[in-house]
């Protein structure tokens, strides 16, 4: 660790010393552009948010109504109708994804965190498996989403001949969202105090009562928090459910009907009918939704870190 | 358990499928031919494949200063009043949906690009996809290129500041090489990220088939070629394709998959190499 601290300290020095009392004002206008470019970076990036959000919803705004909200698209050229189906078809997903995701990757994370902890260094087939299920998960967060959906089409789809169907796009966006749920609740599950685990196994409770009476209940607020950040992949994803999903804008009556979410209306809207006005709808409606998670999660996370 | 087992079928389904177009194109055939024409019996993933890279490279140049940036911003410069706004921002732009940045960049964006003048620009293509690309890679890196500057040890940086150094010499002689392996993870996520896109891609790239080139003596005007990514290509056939052709997309899949396994390994490498 010295040395870099060495090698680099010294190389600053010999830049800075010689010099440093003719250059000094140089160094300092030189210090100001650069901070003053820095000072543009943040603001084009805020700025570019701004102008997405701020255009499509100003945009939307003039055809969202409640007629908008409440009323079936009825297809034609210009997307004529609004977009209730979508609403309920994307709520219908969101739940099905979570209902399917939530119990495997909770348990996958428990255990990860409580029962596979303990073999670490040990060798043999089951730590070995570990080893390889973290690497799973790591590899499963970076693959991009058409891969997930080129996968659901493949099994759900055509093998297991599920067709396009919301039980289809839900399977492929259980599988999307796994990690998403795996890592925030294996986050959660280390941030709970070693003391609480050992104050309930010296009652005499088993591992799993521990977990289950104490751990989890402890971890809920990080787990929920993950829920719901699964929520907005599923409500904002378009290319898994844009291969598995169907597209019909009719309302999904079963598991086996096929649908449209609003994300997927948007991609509709824009590329075949090219009814813009009624896409930017659509799209402020997901931004507005977004937005509404994003502070759910902050608000979560914050009490989190208060109450510690 | 489950997620190995994912992963696991994952592969091993995109890979079945993907086995006839192997077996009969040829991996070489594949790669390197030229023409896509699946009614033909030609299936060359090569225009793709330069579609993707250039793409990719597009939102590089245009995206990695822009981020690395915000992330020396926020992690050295802002003021907390100001980090206060500009961090949920950025936040923010992780959360927009790809189908919204690809109907602002159909609305406002190729209108913009079709002012270019030159013949044949339609202002959809490799330059409006590496615009939107840009903002939507543009919270990977920062976020992790931030964590890694926030990482560099205090004592560093007051020894560089008490030997004279100003701030910004500070940043530049010892931060950023100290935060090095993690600023690079950062941009070869942010690659990753970029190769894997695809609604917002097919949006505004003009899906065309062909290989990308120059509209005219310029050879910068490549940019508004208009082109197709490995990840279009597969979403915009798959659902319609039957037979040969359809493997032949789940081979697009694997090329894509292999690709992406090989960028995010090698983050990951370089992640763990410094958590050492």
């Amino acid at each position: 660790m010295s040395e870099p601290v060495r090698v680099i300290g010294w190389r600053v020095a010999r830049k800075a010393m010689p010099q440093a009392k003719s250059n000094l004002a140089r160094r300092h206008l030189a210090q100001k552009v650069a901070f003053a470019l820095l000072w543009l970076a943040g603001l084009v990036a805020v700025a570019a948010l701004l102008a997405v959000v701020g255009y499509v919803v100003a945009q939307g705004a003039q055809v969202i109504n409640l007629d908008f909200l409440l009323t079936p698209p009825r297809g034609g050229l210009s997307g004529e109708g609004g977009i209730s189906t979508t609403i309920v078809a994307t709520l219908y997903l969101v739940l099905l994804t979570i209902v399917i995701a939530t119990p495997l990757g909770v348990g996958a994370a428990v255990y990860l965190v409580e029962y596979a902890g303990e073999m670490r260094g040990r060798s043999g087939l089951i730590p070995r498996l570990v080893g390889l299920a973290r690497f799973g998960v790591e590899t499963l967060a970076g693959v991009p989403s058409i891969i997930f959906g080129l996968f659901g089409y493949a099994l759900f789809v055509t093998t297991m001949n599920f067709g396009f169907s919301l039980l289809s796009a839900g399977l492929a966006g259980a599988c999307l969202i796994l990690p998403v749920i795996i890592r925030a609740t294996e986050e959660a599950l280390r941030a709970v105090p070693r003391s609480y685990r050992e104050g309930s196994l010296a009652l005499g409770t088993t591992q799993w009562q521990t977990i289950w009476g104490v751990v989890l209940p402890a971890a809920l607020p990080g787990i929920i928090t993950s829920i719901i950040l699964s929520v907005g992949r599923v409500v904002s994803e378009t290319a898994v459910f844009y291969v598995t999903l169907g597209g019909s804008y009719k309302m999904p009556t079963s598991l086996f009907s096929g649908g449209r979410t609003m994300a997927l209306h948007v991609y509709y809207l824009a590329m075949e009918t090219r009814a813009f006005d009624k896409a930017m709808g659509t799209g402020a409606i997901l931004i507005l939704s977004i937005i509404l998670i994003n502070a759910v999660i902050n608000c979560l996370s914050r009490r989190l870190t208060a109450r510690e | 358990m489950v997620s190995i087992f994912v992963v696991f079928l994952i592969g091993f389904f995109t890979l079945r499928e993907g086995l006839p177009a192997l077996r009969e194109i040829g991996l070489d055939h594949l790669l390197t031919g030229r023409v896509w024409r699946p009614q033909r019996g030609e299936f060359g993933l090569l225009a793709m494949i330069a579609g993707s890279v250039l793409v990719t490279m597009g939102a590089m140049l245009l995206g990695v200063p822009l981020a690395l940036g915000c992330a020396i911003f926020l992690a050295e410069v802002a003021p907390d009043s100001v980090r206060a706004i500009v961090r949920p921002a950025v936040e923010l732009l992780a959360g927009i949906p790809s189908v919204v940045y690809g109907l602002f960049g159909m609305v406002v964006l190729v209108p913009l690009v079709r002012r270019v003048p030159v013949p044949g620009n339609t202002g959809y293509g490799l330059l409006s996809a590496s615009i939107v690309l840009a903002v939507m890679i543009l919270p990977t890196i920062t976020n992790i290129a931030e964590d890694a500057i926030r990482a560099v040890p205090r004592d560093y940086k007051e020894g560089s500041l008490a030997l004279g150094a100003t701030h910004w010499q500070t940043i530049m002689g010892v931060t950023l090489p100290a935060a090095r392996s993690g600023i690079v993870a950062a941009i070869i996520l942010g690659v990753g990220r970029a190769l894997g896109e695809t609604m917002a891609m097919i949006m505004v790239i003009g899906n065309s088939i062909l290989f990308p080139r120059p509209l005219n003596d310029n050879p910068l005007t490549v940019f508004l070629s208009q082109a197709r990514t490995l990840t279009g290509n597969i979403a915009v056939e798959i659902n319609y394709a039957t037979g040969l052709h359809e493997s032949a997309l789940f081979a697009t899949g694997v090329a894509l998959f292999v690709l992406i396994m090989i960028v995010n390994s090698s983050a990951h490498l370089l992640m763990r190499g410094r958590a050492r």
